[in-house]
């Protein structure tokens, strides 16, 4: 391996983009392939697949074996509003393997009493956000009901191009919802993007079936999600 | 499946031969190319081996690290890039094997 690679692998690793390392199992040439970099020729269909499914596997191209390692940021959750429901999706986001946490600044509600297992931020979305800002691998869902809480950590998800934006609220909620985006300069296909009313239809309707419905709808958006929207997005922003 | 090899952690194999380079030490990395069947280590595993013999990681559950590690003393001496393969526990063809009855190939290559 060449020891540029690895320096460049890990840094975008630890920067939480996603990236394949490609090698030529002939004669042992590798590189680094950042998601949305160009990839010309036969080995693009092949790169795109890679990245999403996460599976790094062997491919052969006229002749030549390839491995790509994919290495995608473990997916987060970020759940606005330390209620009901987040107390019924933290485990179960965590037997699926996402990393949640939990944005509120309802000191009453954010209570490690009430969140034992999971990470806990007893504070306001933006001061929480200057610290962990969301990127393509998160996903956001906002449950508070409360737009002075959610707004923020929606519009800010919007633009970061999240995998999955959730707001939870009846249709009327989520018309008023829409023209408060429009006023902060969003376009019709990122508000587009919000699941509202949220969750998968499943006719969900005590606090932890709507948590399944959430996690559900996450599991879905993140095995479908595009690479090219998402860059387009984040170009509009 | 989900990947999990979140780089903050400590034992982050790739972050791990990073260091020991900048340490001057020579390195060798073992990658999990290939599974078939109930292989405890999925594709894109890493094992890093440093020239001493010290390693960190894993390609199987243990099963094959340490005829792993004697190839990859030699990869770092010679240089060039071998393709390991491990099957089912069987003396006719190799001395190791993987108890689990799954088949894995892991790449073996010098850094730099």
């Amino acid at each position: 391996m060449d020891p540029y690679c690895l320096k460049k692998l890990n840094q975008e690793r630890l920067a939480r983009h996603a990236a394949i390392l490609l090698t030529d199992l002939g004669d042992g040439r590798d590189r680094v392939v950042r998601e949305g970099d160009p990839v010309a020729g036969p080995l693009r269909d092949a790169i795109n697949q890679a990245f999403l499914s996460g599976t790094s596997k062997v491919v052969e191209i006229e002749g030549r074996s390839f491995f790509l390692n994919v290495h995608l940021p473990p997916p987060r959750l970020v759940v606005i509003g330390a209620v009901h429901i987040s107390q019924a999706l933290a485990p179960m986001a965590k037997l699926a393997g996402y990393d949640m946490e939990i944005i509120d600044p309802r000191t009453a509600f954010a209570t490690p009493e009430r969140f034992p297992d999971v990470r806990l931020f007893a504070e306001w979305p933006q001061d929480s956000l200057q610290a962990r800002p969301f990127d393509r691998y998160t996903a956001v869902a906002a449950v508070t009901h409360d737009p002075k809480i959610d707004d923020l950590p929606l519009e800010r998800a919007l633009r970061a191009g999240c995998f999955y934006v959730g707001a939870l609220g009846s249709r009327k909620t989520h018309a008023k919802r829409v023209e408060r985006l429009k006023t902060l300069g969003l376009n019709d296909e990122q508000i587009g993007s919000i699941h509202a009313p949220i969750g998968l239809d499943i006719g969900a309707a005590s606090p932890a079936e709507i948590a399944v419905s959430i996690m559900g709808e996450v599991i879905k958006a993140f095995r479908a999600r595009s690479v090219q929207t998402a860059l387009r997005l984040e170009k509009t922003a | 499946m989900i990947s999990h090899n979140a780089p903050e952690q400590i034992l982050d194999p790739l972050l791990v031969a990073e260091g020991w380079m900048a340490e001057g030490r020579d390195v060798a990395i073992a990658t999990v190319v290939e599974t078939w069947g109930s292989a405890p280590r999925p594709a894109g595993s890493h094992l890093v081996i440093d020239e001493q013999g010290n390693f960190e990681g894993s390609v199987s559950g243990g099963c094959v690290e340490g005829s792993v590690i004697a190839e990859a003393m030699e990869v770092i001496k010679q240089g060039q890039p071998r393709m390991l393969e491990f099957g089912v526990a069987d003396e006719t063809a190799w001395q190791v094997g993987l108890s689990c009855g799954g088949r894995i190939k892991v790449y073996v290559e010098r850094l730099g």
